[in-house]
């Protein structure tokens, strides 16, 4: 058996946020092609934890190792990294004065430095895909927030990043609008993308996740596949939690 | 008030060219001002000690002094190094002038976009420069619009301190024409709703831009 290919390695990672420390000694493997679903309580530090990953926070010492190569800030060209690890946030964060379409393609154009022509078909076929082939010229703010959320996805995939990070991506969603953006979610996953996924919803976690990590006041308490996780958890903290949501 | 028509429409040719005077001091010292207003908000948001040191007391200084001290100091200090043209003299101080304006207007701007902004441009590879140019600035412009517009009315008014180093701007027009009959009042009204045209126009300008603007929101 060929042995899968790593794309995240973090090793004893620590973060803190002045007296505040939010992460202590967290390791964590991402496989390529593997789906890793962060769950835990507000406040445990999954969001710092996939911040940490694309650098949009800065650890405080221990290792962060993306497709291979160990990252520093100091000494790497973060922006290298970023345009290989997407990221969706859970207030979407699209580009108000820009069009849908002139969302998805700001990035390849100005970072690839790909050209109009490649981008805007590139960047159409992708919104086909999420579903939203006949919004291009529309402005967000038109948008409801399950359709602003697939435009975010669509952004972040048109830089065809090698890892995808989610941060609460259907948090901010009406409950009827969660379905749609989890769905293309799934759809990403199943083509084989490499993604790391914060979330409150536990079907996705166990539906969608290959790895489902609990993380509860800083640490990672228990990790596992998600029949482990749901069914047969170990601690206690873990129990606990996903009775307090199920 | 039928003396007052006959001054206004008599005096029309010399007024056009005061008009003509005070929209390119107007519109050159603008432009100039939105350049150092840009760099200053710049080096105010900078996160660099020394340069918002630099900027504060650029700002400071801006608005500790009369503008008109600030255009004699250009005009007059300024001629025994370098004899500068009345009309660059005044450009200039009036751009210098509101420039600090514009960029405590800018900086605010800038401030009020939302972090989130920033993470997204930067969660696609964008560096802090093209962020900068391409998502923030596009979106703080638009908001500053109506501050900005209301900084150019008062540069516009401003600019007739420029008859004070001798420029035959409106303002100038109408007070040697005044002093010439020995009759002022007639004059500075002409003078007041010539202004009062150029501010109306460039309200109703100010405003279309904002609605074009507003398409995306």
């Amino acid at each position: 058996m060929t042995k899968p290919r790593e794309m995240i390695r973090v090793e004893k990672l620590n973060k803190s946020f002045g007296d505040l420390h939010v992460l202590y000694d967290i390791d964590l493997k991402v496989n390529e092609s593997d789906v890793v679903v962060l769950i835990g309580a507000s406040g445990s530090g999954k969001s710092t934890l996939l911040r940490c990953l694309n650098f949009l926070e800065f650890k405080d010492d221990g290792k962060i190792v993306i497709e291979g190569e160990q990252v520093e800030a100091a000494t790497h060209d973060l922006n290298k990294v970023r345009a290989k690890v997407g990221m969706v946030f859970q207030h979407f964060n699209l580009f108000p004065h820009k069009t849908v379409l002139g969302n998805v393609i700001e990035a390849p154009i100005q970072v690839k430095g790909m050209s109009k022509k490649e981008a805007v078909k590139e960047g159409k076929r992708l919104l086909d895909k999420v579903g939203l082939g006949d919004k291009y010229d529309i402005y967000p703010s038109r948008l409801s927030g399950g359709q602003k959320q697939r435009v975010a996805i669509a952004r972040a995939l048109a830089m065809q990043p090698d890892i995808m990070l989610f941060d609460e991506p259907t948090s901010a969603l009406d409950p009827e609008l969660v379905g749609e953006v989890l769905e293309t979610m799934k759809e990403l996953g199943e083509e084989g993308m490499t993604m790391v996924v914060v979330t409150h919803e536990m079907g996705f976690a166990r539906e969608v996740g290959d790895w489902v990590v609990y993380m509860n006041e800083g640490r990672i308490v228990e990790e596992g596949q998600p029949d482990h996780i749901f069914d047969h958890p170990k601690e206690e903290r873990t129990k606990a939690f996903l009775n307090s949501i199920l | 008030m039928g003396e007052f028509f006959d001054i206004f429409i008599g005096s029309t040719d010399v007024f056009f060219q005061g008009l003509w005077l005070t929209l390119r001091l107007s519109v050159v010292s603008l432009l100039i001002a939105i350049v150092i207003g840009l760099f200053f908000a710049m080096l105010k948001i900078s996160r660099i000690k020394i340069l918002e040191i630099i900027a504060d007391l650029y700002i400071w200084v801006v608005r500790g002094t009369p503008l008109i001290v600030q255009i004699f100091i250009l005009y007059y200090g300024l001629a025994s190094i370098w004899l500068i043209p009345e009309f660059w003299a005044a450009s200039i101080g009036l751009a210098f002038h509101s420039g600090a304006y514009i960029a405590e207007i800018i900086r605010g701007s800038i401030q009020s976009i939302a972090k989130g902004q920033n993470e997204a441009a930067r969660s696609l590879g964008m560096n802090r420069r093209l962020t900068m140019r391409r998502i923030v600035l596009p979106q703080a412009f638009r908001r500053a619009v109506p501050a900005l517009g209301n900084q150019f009315i008062i540069g516009i008014k401003d600019s007739s301190l420029a008859s004070f180093i001798g420029l035959q701007e409106l303002f100038g027009v109408s007070n040697t024409m005044g002093s010439n009959s020995f009759n002022y009042l007639p004059y500075f009204f002409t003078v007041a709703i010539y202004y009062l045209v150029i501010v109306l126009v460039l309200t109703v300008a100010v405003n279309q831009l904002e609605k074009k603007l507003a398409v995306s929101d």
